[in-house]
């Protein structure tokens, strides 16, 4: 395939370590980190390049890969903003206002769930339940949980987002590259 | 204070590190285990009458003996940190203060099982605690507590953690297997059950985090000392984790048979309702148990106080009872519409759904459209009767309990509040959001 999307080679060194972690012959187990390192890598989310990629890591199919990108809500199946605000909607978080944050952030951000801003900034999506009842509202972006939203705090939170963030943030923080 | 087991060292400063938790008695278990027979480990948790504390509530010990012995193929341990069940966070809590708490029970539980390679498998969304988790392995490695040849007994553990990325199904056993082994997170049938094959077709114990998290406490204190915590046949200290309209919301360790009143009204617990607002009802073991009214939940059909116990709260069967389930305690106050968050729990459910079987794909989203249509102002007298059916349809035609999930929230909240379901379809009103941010939305 014409495809010339590769990892980094930090990232590279992470997904073969990964690998090595299953038995021979099951190197397919690794494919939901490997999908989290490729959307880490390609911005955000997985394009097919993205996936045919992955399946060469792993000698496996390209179809073995999509039938798994699509089954995980992690996992954005089309181009995202740099910073995607998962808000939860779940019961608790519904109990404790989570339907006004959601209602509150379309307004301010100018844009429905599901969308992206104009300046490509932020992505709005809606999640199901974080584990993070007792602190509820609370939204995810990246690996960071933001708890006990208010609408003052979610503006606080966009401001210090929209000055300070210059790369796409993913769910596995390049980082913790250096930590497997 | 109640009895704290798991959670007695969870605030002192630098428990996350290998150091200070050795220093608090941690890995002790681990000595004492690996001078054991594997068999004699297994017979500890029996003794210690230790439940399951994923929901499902089955006996560890047992679930262990299970395990097929005569095969030629390896054992797998896989611990379940798939926490997705609404209102749960308890073994978040703990992993992300707590690491080494698991990875201890995961050693000792691997011993136990003859498991040469464990997994713990983490929901994908709490990845910054995958790292945490990582850190703490690492740490055990380099202790000599995992690896090669663990403290010259000859036994070796290789422990690793693998992410999952955003699937509740993935909870389920089964499914959670599926998904390891780099696949869609769909439920096989049983029998086969994983014990005789399971990961990669070899027989797989899995484990809650907070079963294994129990696994060194019976250990270090022996399973019939274990089994004298709690009453009768909830024995041990259980993590609930509070939310929802309570005052102080968060992750108690409390020792089962406390009185349900207690936990919900004392200042050690839950604090009560918050607000001064009044206490209309309960989902008290994660969004798949029966929703019960406050009455039925603080005292039992035949008047006798309930308890914080699986016993006692599912005293009544499903007539006027649940189940204490995975520990998610979710209160509701009385601003709240049953019928509205019922449909939010049936959303959840129907997003969930995995597909494989008719009962619960096609189900779920019909019980979330005639309840969206009732909370939006469309409902019919028939839509409440029409509901019941529906769940009572899915209710044990399903591969895996995903489907007794979503019916059970339905069946309960029509048992119980059928007179709201009335009220809203004749009122013919939209239901508004609890008023707690609208205020701030309007300004």
């Amino acid at each position: 395939m014409a495809n010339n999307l590769r990892f980094s080679d930090d990232a590279l060194n992470v997904a073969h370590k990964i690998i090595k972690r299953y038995p021979e012959g099951k190197q397919k187990s690794a494919l939901l980190p490997l999908l989290h390192l490729a959307q880490a890598e390609f911005g955000g989310w997985l394009s097919s390049d993205a996936m045919d990629y992955v399946a060469t890591l792993l000698n496996i199919l390209p179809v073995e890969v999509y039938e798994v990108a699509t089954f995980y809500s992690m996992y954005n199946m089309k181009p995202v903003g740099k910073c995607v605000l998962e808000v939860c909607r779940t019961g608790p978080c519904w109990l404790m206002g989570a339907e006004d944050i959601v209602t509150y952030m379309q307004k301010k951000l100018g844009i429905k769930v599901g969308e992206t801003t104009a300046d490509g900034m932020f992505t709005l999506k809606t999640v199901e339940c974080l584990a993070a009842c007792g602190t509820a509202p609370i939204m995810q972006v990246g690996e960071t949980y933001h708890e006990n939203l208010t609408c003052e705090k979610v503006d606080a939170i966009l401001d210090d987002y929209r000055k300070n963030v210059k790369e796409p943030i993913s769910h596995f923080d390049k980082k913790h590259y250096k930590e497997i | 204070m109640g009895r704290k087991v798991l959670l007695e060292h969870i605030n002192v400063p630098g428990i996350e590190t290998y150091s200070v938790y050795r220093e608090k008695g941690g890995y002790k278990s681990v000595e004492k285990a690996l001078k054991m027979k594997p068999d004699d480990v297994v017979e500890e948790v029996k003794k210690s009458g230790l439940r399951g504390r994923g929901g499902a509530g089955f006996p560890t010990g047992m679930k262990w003996s299970f395990i097929d012995k005569k095969t030629p193929n390896p054992h797998y341990l896989i611990c379940n940190a798939d926490e997705s069940e609404p209102g749960t966070f308890k073994d978040r809590y703990l992993m992300q203060k707590h690491p080494h708490a698991l990875v201890e029970g995961m050693i000792v539980s691997s011993y136990a099982l003859d498991a040469h390679t464990a997994y713990i498998y983490i929901r994908g969304e709490l990845l910054y605690v995958y790292h945490i988790l990582e850190k703490a392995i690492a740490e055990a490695y380099a202790a000599g507590f995992l690896g090669k040849n663990i403290m010259g007994t000859g036994y070796d553990l290789d422990l690793y953690v693998h992410p999952g990325a955003g699937a509740y199904i993935c909870g389920e056993e089964t499914g959670l297997i599926e998904s390891l082994e780099g696949k869609r997170g769909n439920p096989r049938m049983k029998p086969p059950f994983p014990a005789v094959q399971g990961l990669w077709m070899c027989p797989t114990v899995v484990n809650n985090v907070e079963t294994i998290a129990a696994v060194p406490h019976i250990l270090n204190m022996g399973g019939e000392e274990y089994a004298k915590i709690g009453i009768g046949k909830s024995t041990g200290t259980k993590l609930i984790s509070a939310c929802g309209h309570v005052k102080n919301p968060g992750v108690y360790e409390l020792e089962l048979g406390l009185p349900v009143e207690e936990f919900l009204y004392s200042e050690e617990y839950c604090g009560g309702i918050r607000n001064g607002k009044k206490f209309k009802a309960v989902v008290a073991g994660g969004s798949s148990v029966p929703i019960l009214p406050a009455e039925l939940f603080l005292k039992t059909a035949k008047g006798e106080p309930r308890l914080m116990s699986y016993e006692s709260l599912s005293d009544g069967g499903f007539a006027s009872g649940t189940m204490l389930g995975s520990g998610g305690f979710i209160v509701m106050d009385e601003t709240v519409s049953v019928v509205k968050n019922l449909y939010n729990f049936t959303r959840f459910y129907h997003h969930e759904s995995c597909g494989q079987c008719s009962p619960c794909r096609e189900g779920t989203g019909w019980m979330e459209k005639v309840l969206h249509r009732i909370i939006d102002g469309h409902g019919k007298m028939s839509d409440i009767d029409l509901l019941w059916d529906v769940q009572s349809k899915i209710d044990g035609r399903t591969i895996c309990p995903l489907g007794e999930a979503s019916a059970w929230p339905v069946a309960s909240a029509i048992r119980h509040f059928r007179a709201e379901f009335e009220e809203l379809i004749k009122k013919g009103e939209k239901v508004k959001q609890v008023p707690y941010l609208q205020e701030l939305v309007e300004a």
